[in-house]
């Protein structure tokens, strides 16, 4: 038990560490690539770039849970079922879309910075929470919703307190896929213009120093195992302990 | 039973019965009037055309119309109710872009000839929210009509646009101007999205009969493979310039065959390693969909352990390995667009070089190619799991 969580929040201890350390990792870059000039990225800081990498997530990642979880509890309710086969399409074609293109159609829409990246990662985002939110819902077993029923629970309170418990382990994996997918993307964001850790790698790519790339690629590697190690311990420990 | 309670019923029973079957009409409607009030307000709000002074600059909208949209989505709301819904879904398909054609010809009547009509956000959402209602529209419809629907509406819009009707707008434009590289591009983007999927399946599947052979080791690998399927793109390709770079160094005779530190063979690479996981985690799957009972009867039989393999577990399992193999074919058609950005080519690059110069038309142009690709995979790969889900 101790030892998988360590497991979990190692890639964090690792990303802290490199946070710290790569500032200071001028002169080893130097030995390793002695034919560049600057070794190091330096345009923004380290620490800037993954805390906003991490905010542009987070706030996506928000965004396509209330989205996703409102649009999924609406199609599975009584009034809205006949709206769950289009809504169960959406996420299923929406879901062969590449991130890329998504990222792409949204610069037009709303020109280069981290506003298109934005709009890109929660819709985006919205798919995966969307689809576990229904399969969650819909395998919750008939005989719980009867025994609400039966203790005279009303709508919203056999929603909040029977379906949604029962359901959060299979949300929760919904919001880990879509947060990891976030984190690719937003990498890629820096192409048209968002300040993420994807910077350094684009500017690394078009400049041909790959002592940048090595860094960014490092960070965000960094970044997405953490992110992925701490919603997976919140996922197997809302499967466990049920709210 | 309903004739019994209309004749003693005069009572409360009957406007209730009556009240229930309206809720049934209008929850059957919902989506229909869902989608059309979407529609109605992309028609209303959102601009149909950009006007743009040529392909780089970005246009303003052009308005006008919104009367003749607002009646198209009253229609398809009254009709979406009957029958005739999905009639009126394959129409509305196909009427916006044929408005779009023929206003994109009004506007640039007397327009210098560098002037591009643009596609705008109301557009593509209206189309969107056709598409949709089309596909609810034909639910309950047989598979075959199904087709034929969808087939009219695709058909119907590519014979209009070899026939010209399309010219005008900006994103055939640049087709048009770009074709020879959009066709390199696009067999490009194919090649690489086929490799990969050729040496995942030569790879993965062995290994995932290894993994399923032996239990524990198998686990180690899907976690190996799940943790390499963690990190993004970007950082994965980026990171494997360096090793490649160095292996074409030392090895010439790698270098002469087009091997480098940036190009297809690290993008294929890179795509390997993603594909591996669905392959293998696929293939354990199919392994274990075959009961054991049937394993044991085919041992019993005297069969060896090859010909278990392929006479009894790959035509049992081969329906959940096809489904594997969809998921890893809309997935590497989604990241080789990535690999642009290493100089693998690709419908990536139109995307990438369109986003550098602000043609937004060539960023379309790339992006639409790249969804269309996903999904006549991911139809393909459906056909062939119905297909062999018949003959089963």
């Amino acid at each position: 038990m101790g030892c998988r969580r360590l497991r979990a929040l190692a890639p964090l201890l690792i990303l802290i560490a490199l946070l710290v350390a790569l500032p200071h990792a001028g002169g080893l870059f130097h030995a390793w690539f002695p034919e560049l000039s600057h070794p190091l990225y330096w345009r923004t800081s380290f620490v800037e770039l993954t805390l906003a990498h991490a905010a542009l997530v987070g706030i996506a990642t928000l965004i396509a849970v209330i989205v996703g979880l409102a649009l999924g509890i609406l199609a599975t309710r009584e009034a809205g079922r006949s709206l769950l086969p289009t809504v169960r399409a959406v996420a299923v074609i929406g879901q062969t879309f590449p991130p890329v293109a998504v990222l792409a159609i949204a610069v037009p829409l709303l020109g280069f910075g981290a506003a298109p990246t934005l709009l890109a990662l929660s819709l985006y985002g919205v798919l995966p929470v969307l689809g576990q939110t229904v399969a969650g819902l819909d395998q919750v077993p008939a005989s719980a919703l009867h025994a609400a029923d039966g203790m005279g629970y009303g709508r919203w309170r056999r929603l909040w307190e029977v379906e949604l418990p029962l359901a959060a382990g299979p949300i929760m994996a919904g919001v880990r896929l879509s947060a990891i997918v976030s984190v690719g993307t937003a990498t890629i964001g820096s192409a048209v213009g968002a300040a993420t850790l994807g910077a350094p790698i684009v500017e690394g790519l078009v400049g041909n120093n790959t002592a940048y790339v090595v860094q960014g690629a490092l960070l965000v590697g960094a970044l997405a195992l953490s992110v992925d190690g701490l919603l997976g311990l919140a996922e197997k420990r809302i499967r466990r302990h049920p709210l | 039973m309903g004739d019994a309670s209309r004749e003693n019923g005069t009572g409360p029973v009957a406007p209730r019965e009556r009240r229930r079957a309206q809720s049934a009409l209008l929850q059957q409607r919902l989506p229909v009037v869902v989608l059309c009030v979407i529609g109605l307000v992309a028609g209303l709000a959102l601009p149909f055309l950009n006007i743009a002074p040529n392909r780089l600059l970005s246009g303003h909208a052009s308005g006008g119309q919104q009367g003749v949209f607002a009646l198209l989505w009253l229609v398809a709301a009254a009709a979406g109710g009957w029958r005739g819904g999905a009639v009126a879904a394959v129409l509305l398909a196909l009427v916006l872009p044929l408005i779009a054609a023929v206003d994109a010809t009004l506007l640039l009547h007397h327009k210098p000839p560098t002037t591009r009509i643009q596609l705008g956000a109301g557009f593509w959402v209206m189309w969107l929210a056709a598409a949709l209602l089309l596909l609810d529209r034909l639910r309950h419809v047989r598979a075959g009509w199904r087709a034929v629907a969808w087939a009219v509406v695709v058909v119907s819009l590519v014979v209009g646009g070899w026939q010209g009707v399309f010219d005008d707008l900006a994103l055939v434009r640049e087709w048009q101007a770009q074709r020879g590289a959009f066709t390199d591009a696009l067999a490009s983007h194919v090649t690489l999205s086929l490799i990969t999927l050729g040496v995942a399946l030569t790879i993965g599947a062995p290994l995932g009969y290894l993994a399923w052979r032996a239990r524990r080791a198998g686990g180690t690998l899907l976690s190996v493979l799940a943790f390499l399927q963690t990190i993004p793109s970007l950082a994965l390709f980026a990171l494997l310039i360096g090793p490649f770079a160095w292996l074409a160094r030392e090895w010439p005779a790698l270098a002469a065959l087009g091997f480098g530190g940036t190009g297809a063979a690290p993008a294929v690479f890179a795509l390997v390693l993603y594909a591996l996981l669905p392959v293998v985690r696929y293939t354990v799957t199919g392994l274990d969909a075959v009961p054991a009972d049937t394993r044991e009867a085919a041992r019993g039989l005297g069969m060896t352990r090859g010909q278990l393999l392929l006479r009894v577990q790959l035509p049992l399992g081969w329906p959940v390995l096809l489904a594997g193999l969809r998921i890893v074919a809309v997935q590497t058609i989604g990241l080789a667009a990535v690999a642009a950005l290493i100089g693998a080519g690709g419908l990536g690059r139109f995307v990438f070089l369109g986003i550098g110069q602000g043609a937004t038309d060539m960023v379309l142009l790339g992006t639409l190619a790249i969804i269309g690709l996903a999904l006549a995979a991911d139809l393909l790969f459906q056909a062939m799991m119905a297909a062999t889900g018949r003959r089963a």
